[in-house]
This record gives C-alpha cells, structure tokens and sequence, in this order.
C-alpha cells in the first residue's frame, strides 16, 4: 500500500471539465425520467390496488372502507409515486456512479481530476427538493384538515370508548347502551353519511386505537380527551389493535368492530339496552356466587346490584363472539378457562385467577352463559 | 510538518484560538440553559391548572432583598475581576468575598421563605402542581446557586492565603461567567413565578 | 514528513497496565476504551434481538412469555441508543478528531475520562436490573416500558418494582457523560486546532464533531430535565406526570422528543463524517462541495430542534400543530439529501477502490436513502396516523440505524483500525463480512416494512394469526442470522488482525487528513512537531507539490 502517492500530477484535463459532464449525464437522467415515472406511476398504484381488499390481510391499510382511510390512502399513493421516482432516479446515479467510475487498474496511479464542487447544480438539487416539499407539504396539510376538522353531521353516532388495561368499554351516551370489546356501527351511506364519532378516553395509561382499513390511529390518553370519526362503507368485520404500548398485555389488546346495516344495527342498539333478564333457578347457584364471590366488584350486569366499573359489563356477555378483548373466542370451554384464570390466555392480565372450585366454576359459567 | 511553498501568506498571521477555558464554560451554560428551558416550559404550562390548594398569590412573597443582593453581586464579581486584572488584589478579595456575602444572603432568604412555606402554610412539592413547578425551578435554581458559593468560597481561601496572582485573571473570569448565567437565570425565574405566574 | 517514533519496550505487570487504562486521560485510549465498551453491548443488543425474532417468527408463540419480551425490547433500544450508538460514534470522534486537527489530546482530557466512565457505569446500572426483582429466568427487574419509558407507564401506580428507577437513573448518568463529552467535543474544535487550520480548512469530521458537540448539549439536557422530573415525581411526591393531580402525560412526551428527535442527529452526523472521510480518500477526489456540506450540518443541527412532534401525531394534537410539524420534518428532509447528493457528486468522475471501507460506505448511502424517503412518508402526518407505531417504524429506524449507522460504523473500523492498532483488518474477511451482514440487512429490514403496511403494531410479543404477517416475520426472523454470522467473522477479523495482521504503515489508504501524517498506532503525544497547514488536505499538498488544494480553495 503505497505511503504516498508518486503519482504523476493531474494533468490535461482542466478541473472543471467532469463538472459539464455531470450535468450532461444528469440532464439525460431527466429527459428519460418522464418514461420511468410513467412506468412507476403505473406500477405502483396497480401493486397498492392488488394489494387491496381481497385475502391479504384484513388489516391492510391500502384496503381502505371509510372516508378518513380514503383520504389517507390517496395521499399516500400520491406521494409514494413522487418518492418512489427519486428512489428511481437517485439510485440509477449511484448505481451508475459506482459501475463507471470503478478504478479501472490498481497500476494507474493517476489521480482523477479533482472538483471541488459546482454552484449551479448545488443551487438546482436544493431548490427542486424544496419545491417537492411544498407540494407535499400542502398536499399533506389538506388531508390533515379534512379529516381533523370534519364537522359531525346530523345523524351521527356518538361513542365514548374508554381505554383500560386491557380493555376497550364503549358507551352509546344517546342510546344508554354499554358495551366491552366489540364496537357495533351502522354502515354509512356516502350520499347520505351516518358515520361514528368517538370520542376517546383513557382510564390508566396510553393506548391507541388503530383500525387501519376505517381510519388512522389516534391515542387513548389520560386527562387529554382526543375525537375521531369513522363512516364505513362496507358492512363486515373490521380487526385491528391497540397500537400504543400500554404494558403487559398490550399485544392482546384486540379490536373488532361490527359495522352492520342500519335494521341489524338498531336491532343490536335495542337488545343491549336491556337489562338482564331475571335469572330463572338453574342458574340461581351461579349468580349468587357471583356476588359471593366478589365478581360483583369488578363487573356490571345490568338489573342486579352488580355494578363494578373494573372490568367489562358483562350485562350481555354471550351476545359478543369473543371474550379477553379479542383474543380468544367466547365459547362455553374458553371461558371456563378464563374465570378460572385469565392468564391462562392472557398472561399479565389484570383480572386475576379466581380461587373456585371445578362445581363452583361450573356453575358461575353456566350464569355466565344466560347473559344474551 | 513543514509548509510545502514559501509564498502563502496564511501563516504569517498570529495563530489566534479562543479561549479553551471561555469556549468549555459557555458549553456548560448551554447546557444549563437548556435543562432550565424545561423546567420554565413546565411551571409556565402548568400556570393555572392546579386543581386545589394554594395560589401563587397566597403564598409568595416576592424576595426584593434577594433578588437585589443577587443581581449586585454580578456587578461586585466584574469589580473583583477588573480588580485583578489590574493586580489589586486586596480589592480582588474585598470585591470576591462581597459577592460572596451577597450571594449568601440570597440563599438564606430562600431557605427562609421555604421554612415559612413548608411549615407555616404546609405548601409543599406534593401539594398541586404549582407546588411541584415551583420547587423544582426555584430549587434547581438555587442548588447551582449553592454550587456558586462553594466555587466562591474555594477561591475566597486561596485568595487569602495569597495564592490567587493577576495571572489568573483568565480563571476567574470563566467563573464569573457561571456566576453570572445563574444571575441571568434568576431573571428568567423571578419573571416567570414572580410576574407572569402570580 | 511523518514522525518516526521510537518504540521504547518497557515490561509493564498486568496491574500496572490495568491501572494505565483506568486512569488513563489520553483521547486515544478512552476512544478506544469507548468503542469496546459499546461492542460488547451490541452483542447483548443482537442477542436480545434474536430472543425477540425468534418470538415473533410464528403467531401465537409461547417461546417467551410477555413479561420477558416486553424487557427485552425495552433493553434492546434503551442499549442501543445510549450504550452502543453514542459511544461508539464518540469513541471514534475522541481517537481521531484530535489527530485530525493537528492537536495533542482533546481540550479537557480529564472531563474526557469522566464522560466515558459516567457511560460506562450507567450501562453497567441499567444491566443491573437483570439481578435485581424476582428472577434472572424473568428477567429480574430490567425495565419493561419501552425505551421512551411514556407516562404513566414509569409511575409508581403502573411500574412495580425499581424497573422506572434503574432506566432512569443509568441513562441520567450516561447523559451527564455525554454532555461531558459534548463540551469537549466543540472547546477541542474550537480551541485546539493546529496553525493555520482555519474552520474553514479543517477536516469535515471535525465540523461535524463539532456541530455533534453543540447538539448533544441541547439534546440530552431536556431528557435530564425530564429525568429529573420523573425522580421528583416517583420520589418528592411531586405531580408533573400525575394525571390525578391535574398533569399531563403528553408533557412527558414533548420533553422526551424533544431529546429523542434531536438525538437521532446526534447519532447520525458522526456517521456523515466518516462517509464524508472514506467517500473522498476512495473515489480519489476531494469532497463535492465542502462550504454545502458544512451549510447543510449546521442546518440540520438547528432545524433537528423543531421537528420533534413528529412522533406525536396520533396524540391528538390540533391540525395547524400537526401541520407544522409536518413542515419543519420536511425541510429538514432537504439539508440531510443535499448530502447523499454531493456524495454522489464526489463518486462521479471518481477512480472508485472497492476496499471493505468503500464498500461499506456505499451500502450506506443506498440505504440512508430509502431510509430517508420512508422517513417522509412518516413526516406526512395522515399517513403516519396508519403508518406511525407500526413495524413501518421499526423498519424504518433500522433502516437507518443498522443500514445506516451501523453500515457507516463498519466503514470506520475498517478505515481506522490501521490507524488504533497498526495491523490492517483482513480484506478477503472484511468482505464476507459485507456480503453476508447486506444480505441478512435486507432480509431482516425490507420485508419488515410489510407488516406494518398491513396493520402490525409495534411492540407486541406476539400476534393473531390470518393477518397476513406470518411470512413476513419468518423472513425477518432469517435475516438475523446471516446479520450473527456476519458480526462474527467482523469480530474474529478483529482479534485476529490485532494478533497477526498485514502491518499497516502510517498511511495504508493513501489518505489526506493529517492523522496519517503519523505513526499507526501513534504515540502518546500524537506528533512529534505540532504541524501546520494550509488546505483541507494537508497530505494532498504534499503528495502533490505541484499541484496543491490552496490553489484552488
């Protein structure tokens, strides 16, 4: 390795001559640059199109069904065909860059000519990066208004969903209906919008609630009260998590929401707004241990003197196709499993394992079971 | 390493740098400034929202005597300074341990308003938030004050067992440079809990 | 011309050298000292990624249960930031920016000495936790909370244990040794450059050590502050974070971004030095641009403050907030691309040598550069509302971090472990080392982009399956181990290069920065004559007679 360079001195070519050679390659660069962002506008959409909907995922953010996923899945579609044509361009120079200008022969010991720099193409690659930030920039300030700043039309759902570790509660404070885990909301027509507004509180630390195909997310967090809103335009089964650690058991933390025709829904609205119904004598031996057993203390069932604030309403347990939030599906076996303990299913959980017997589990679960 | 061309007239200038010891303490204050920045940041955004117990108004007793002896003891700091400098060093010490004494004083009537608020009014750190704002700040401030006096008091000893010469002139005067960030911080902290949060 | 040094042989016991390193002063063995520190906490760091890819590999797994995993990534990023990254960029800063400007140590050699062992006790603090709690098999009571360690989580009522105390307290005192280490970083390059090294003429790296300095005084002392609120609250019975008593969370956030944001240029500028040494000295070409590139720092230093509510779009803050901050991320977005492009400049035209430090280099502005465009997809606030919190991020900040900074780092060692050691790295080895550490890279950070594109949070130790993520984390989970493998021929070369490596020579790369103008290692005192320049390339000038960089500067 040579220790310093015996090299002939630079010579012929002026310091400047690869400066215009630059700008000769750079303004072929551009002129073939319409072609590759033709092709890459082409791609890309059609690649988000194929992505969406369909088996993928069910959680896919380029699937939108709602109104505020809309406006974000345009954008970014937008913007990632602008980004995706500097990749293009950037790369090919680098690419280019580091194929042609390889050292030919370790023997040549000539240096290159040397430039120090060009102040017509400093000026040029910072004024077009500035321009690409004002258009994204205002893009992006437009979108953030309409889906910030919608006004609530009339005929709105109103949802107050209050986070818990690691729960989701939802109250319907026009509809006096209580409900844990499994949101329920009308489809909404676009010419004629229903959408859900909900408002979002914490009951310990952050969460997110983040349902990607009907909006972004937006943060549960104490004593700061956040609003979003959702109008989907699809009925079905939307799933999606929190997305903001919130401890132990913040990975099961689930979401479903139920977006139903505008009949089902209502339907759903006037069941959950019974009480429970009066518990006939099979299920007398279950429903006194709740009480007993201090059930009571953490959970609501709507008529008894049940009325803990802890956990979930379990008012109408069984109409919910799951139970622990999501995790595990609510069948007669599962939730033996969960009353006897939770973290069974949900290691970390807050509820803790309940000290029965198999005959005193039997009969709570049986209890459990007539909640519709 | 020697020039390669005798016609560069870059060398013949003085190689002038800044001062190593000027260029370190600014840095610190920087520092401190922006750890002080945070603190004001909460006490001004927490104005107001305390849920319960006492207002500022209730409780504070704006330190005039204080605050007087603190911004004094700036100026009796740059007087002890151009006093050394000019190899007076008996004033050095007069002025030095002025500074000192102000810089005591100040302390001591925080200590006793703390007194009077903790144990007479029982307002604490714990009591709201504006107690919590109001300790932090006025302690953070007044901890580097105490960290001051001890500085002070070190050279105050050398100074009177004569060890401190003209020559380190430079020393002192980037210790007044801390003494008088603290200085200006008490500006910051006088207006923000004395005049905007009153 | 270059000092020859005499070696003296002088039998030292083993004591004796111990207490050398310990209470040494010298810039260079406190560099060093700094960059094995951080090496052996990046194998911890690589070990408890591969618990976690291992984890989450397959849906439903039970490998771990989620009290572990939850400390383990909590760890993983806590070590990573302020354990590895920090000292090892500062390590190098210390060993070369003083040789660099023509000087015999850093401006405060004792302050220098206290940064490294304040970081290095608070590494050794915060691994404590490990022993502390319940059990060792648990985890013990290392912090579980995430490295930003949001409020509530770190309160009394919602962390059990000592687990908020020792996250707290071990990076406080890692803090206070990195702004140590900030002070002296710019009095050095302020106050201790050789004769007629003006600020303009010196070495990009010593402009960017000395915006680094500048910024980590303003960045790590809002965490301290917080920090010290933290204490207030989980000790005096004070109420910043205390929801009940009428405080905010969201504050904790604001302070703690506006650390983190800032901090993340903190760990990259260092990284634009050392391409902006080895880019150079391997195209054969002087740097493109040297005024831009030290405007373009400097920029990205101030405008780095005022972007940090980036990571708080989902918070809930109005939409003209959110509008700003979507602004100010996206100028910052031009200074930091200006660079790749007066990079690129410098290739072009170039007689490009392959040698493992180029090789590295270029892996790195490849990568920097999707890393920066995913980077303002997260800046565009609507789309970070689906993409923010997802493994979107995660894929993005290692991207940047192991595509990167990491990538960058490799081109240093290889660039300057002549230079600390006087043995050449192995070249045939530095090159697997590349090959395979790329292809485990890609493996692992492209395909984890995905799932966060279909719905997967962050921060889960497990998940549903039928969400389309299973293939995409098996892949991810693969590229660990090409990323183990590669890491550990780097090490073997390492050791085995310290032993019996090619004797390098003051000036293996045919370089222009005055550290080659010296003996490889060099001796304490650095230069036997202090020496003077007059250009940015001092070596160049001398190389090159006829032909000098003054002429044309």
């Amino acid at each position: 390795m040579p220790t310093g360079s015996e090299s002939t001195p630079a010579i012929a070519l002026p310091r400047r001559e690869n400066c215009a050679a630059v700008v000769r390659a750079l303004s072929n660069a551009v002129r073939r640059a319409p072609l590759a962002l033709f092709l890459f506008s082409a791609v890309v959409p059609s690649a988000v199109a194929a992505s969406s909907g369909g088996p993928i995922s069910p959680t896919n953010i380029f699937a939108p069904a709602s109104t505020p996923a809309h406006s974000i899945y345009r954008l970014s579609v937008f913007e990632l065909e602008i980004l995706g044509a500097i990749f293009v361009v950037v790369f090919s120079l680098l690419a280019y860059a580091v194929t042609k200008f390889r050292e030919r022969s370790h023997a040549d010991e000539t240096e290159p000519p040397q430039i120090y720099g060009s102040n017509q193409m400093e000026l040029a690659w910072t004024v077009i990066p500035v321009l690409i930030v004002v258009v994204l920039f205002l893009s992006t300030a437009q979108v953030i208004h309409r889906v910030q700043d919608a006004h609530a039309p009339d005929g709105t759902i109103q949802v107050t969903a209050v986070a818990h570790q690691f729960w989701w509660e939802y109250r319907y404070p026009q509809l006096g209906v209580v409900a844990a885990n499994e949101l329920h909301v009308p489809v909404s027509d676009p010419s004629n919008p229903t959408p859900t507004y909900i408002h979002l509180l914490s009951a310990d630390v952050d969460h997110s609630f983040w349902v990607p195909r009907l909006a972004g997310k937006t943060d549960l967090i104490p004593n700061h009260p956040n609003n979003m809103w959702i109008d989907p335009h699809e009925t079905g089964l939307f799933l999606g998590q929190c997305a903001q650690f919130c401890g132990t058991q913040h990975a099961k933390m689930l979401l479903r929401v139920y977006v139903q025709s505008r009949d089902d829904f209502d339907r759903w609205v006037h069941d959950q707004q019974q009480r429970a119904a009066p518990t006939n004598s099979d299920v007398a031996a279950g429903s006194a241990l709740f009480i007993s057993k201090a059930c009571f203390a953490c959970h609501t069932i709507g008529g008894t003197i049940a009325a803990g604030k802890v956990g979930p309403d379990l008012t109408h347990l069984m109409s919910r196709d799951t139970i622990g939030s999501g995790s595990v599906p609510n069948t007669p076996a599962n939730l033996l499993k969960w009353v006897r303990d939770p973290a069974t299913f949900k290691p970390g959980t807050l509820m803790p394992a309940q000290d029965l017997t198999d005959q005193e589990l039997g009969e709570i679960v049986a209890y459990l079971m007539t909640l519709h | 390493m020697s020039a390669t061309s005798a016609n560069i007239t870059a060398s013949e200038a003085p190689w002038q740098l800044p001062s190593r010891g000027k260029v370190g303490m600014i840095c610190l204050i920087i520092a401190e400034s922006a750890i002080f920045t945070i603190f004001v940041a909460a006490y001004v955004f927490y104005i107001g929202k305390s849920l319960n117990g006492p207002t500022p108004r209730e409780v504070l007793k704006v330190p005039v005597v204080g605050t007087i002896c603190l911004l004094s003891s700036s100026l009796t700091m740059h007087w002890a300074i151009a006093a050394l400098r000019k190899a007076k060093t008996g004033l050095f010490s007069l002025f030095w341990f002025v500074t000192l004494a102000l810089g005591a004083i100040f302390i001591i009537g925080t200590a006793i308003e703390w007194r009077h608020m903790i144990y007479q009014d029982g307002f604490t750190i714990q009591t709201n938030l504006f107690g919590t704002t109001y300790y932090s700040l006025v302690g953070l401030h007044a901890s580097h004050v105490i960290v001051g006096l001890v500085g002070l008091t070190l050279v105050m000893i050398f100074a009177l067992l004569g060890k401190v010469k003209p020559e380190h002139t430079e020393r002192c005067e980037v210790f007044s440079l801390y003494w008088h960030f603290v200085d200006a911080v008490w500006v910051v902290v006088f207006t923000t809990v004395y005049i905007l949060g009153r | 011309m270059a000092s020859e040094a005499v070696p003296l042989t002088i039998h030292k016991s083993p004591l004796a050298v111990v207490y050398e390193w310990l209470g040494t002063a010298d810039h260079k063995k406190i560099g060093s000292m700094y960059i094995v520190y951080a090496l052996l906490f990046l194998v911890v760091m690589g070990i408890e990624a591969c618990l976690m890819r291992i984890q989450l590999a397959h849906a439903n797994s039970t490998f771990l249960s989620p009290q572990v995993f939850n400390r383990l990534f909590t760890l993983h990023g806590t070590t990573g930031v302020f354990f590895v990254a920090m000292p090892i960029l500062v390590g190098f800063g210390n060993y070369i920016v003083p040789l660099m400007i023509g000087a015999r140590d850093m401006a405060y050699p004792r302050l220098n000495a206290f940064g490294f062992w304040m970081t290095a006790f608070g590494g050794l603090l915060l691994y404590g936790s490990f022993f502390a709690g319940a059990s060792i098999a648990q985890a013990g009571a290392a912090p579980d909370f995430g490295w930003f360690a949001y409020a509530p989580l770190t309160s009394a009522a919602f962390s059990a244990g000592h687990t908020a105390d020792y996250w707290n307290l071990s990076i406080l005192l890692g803090g206070v040794g990195s702004i140590a280490g900030g002070i002296n970083f710019v009095a050095t390059v302020l106050t201790m450059r050789c004769p007629g090294m003006t600020l303009n003429k010196m070495p990009l790296m010593a402009w960017m050590n000395l915006v680094l300095g500048g910024l980590i005084l303003v960045t790590i002392s809002p965490l301290t502050a917080a920090q010290m609120m933290l204490m207030a609250d989980r000790y005096l019975g004070a109420h910043f974070f205390d929801v009940q008593a009428g405080g905010s969370v969201v504050m904790w956030m604001h302070f703690f971004w506006i650390f983190g944001h800032p901090e993340v240029y903190v760990l990259i500028i260092p990284c634009f030095a050392f391409i902006s040494e080895v880019v150079p000295v391997f195209s054969r070409k002087a740097i493109f641009g040297y005024p831009a590139m030290v405007a373009a720092t400097v920029s990205i230093g101030f405008v780095s403050l005022g972007v940090w509510a980036h990571h708080m779009f989902t918070v809930g803050m109005p939409s003209y907030g959110n509008a700003f901050f979507v602004l100010t991320t996206m100028v910052v977005a031009v200074p930091t691309g200006i660079k790749i492009f007066n990079w690129l400049a410098t290739l072009w035209g170039g007689k490009i040598r392959f040698a493992t430090p180029m090789m590295f280099a270029v892996g790195f502005l490849f990568q920097f550069l999707i890393g920066g465009l995913t980077g303002i997809t997260l800046a565009t606030a609507p789309f970070d509302w689906q993409l923010g919190n997802s493994y979107f991020v995660v894929a993005h900040f290692h991207y940047v971090i192991v595509g990167g900074i990491m990538f960058s780092i490799f081109a240093a060692f290889y660039y300057w472990f002549p230079k600390m050691t006087g043995r050449m790295l192995n070249e045939t080895l530095g090159k697997w080392h590349f090959w395979i550490f790329l292809i485990g890279f890609h493996l692992t950070f492209d395909t984890l982009h995905i799932p966060g594109l279909l719905g997967m949070p962050r921060r889960i130790y497990t998940y549903e399956a039928g969400r389309g993520w299973e293939i995409w984390n098996m892949i991810s989970s693969i590229g660990v181990i090409f990323q183990g493998v590669a890491v550990l021929i780097f090490v073997y070369n390492m050791v085995a290069s310290f032993i019996k490596g090619v004797p390098a020579g003051n000036d293996p790369w045919d370089a222009w920065t005055l550290e080659w103008a010296t003996t490889s290692p060099p001796p304490e005192y650095n230069f036997a004559v202090v020496p003077e320049v007059h250009s940015r390339r001092p070596l160049w000038d001398i190389k090159h007679p006829e032909d000098p960089d003054w002429k044309y500067e």
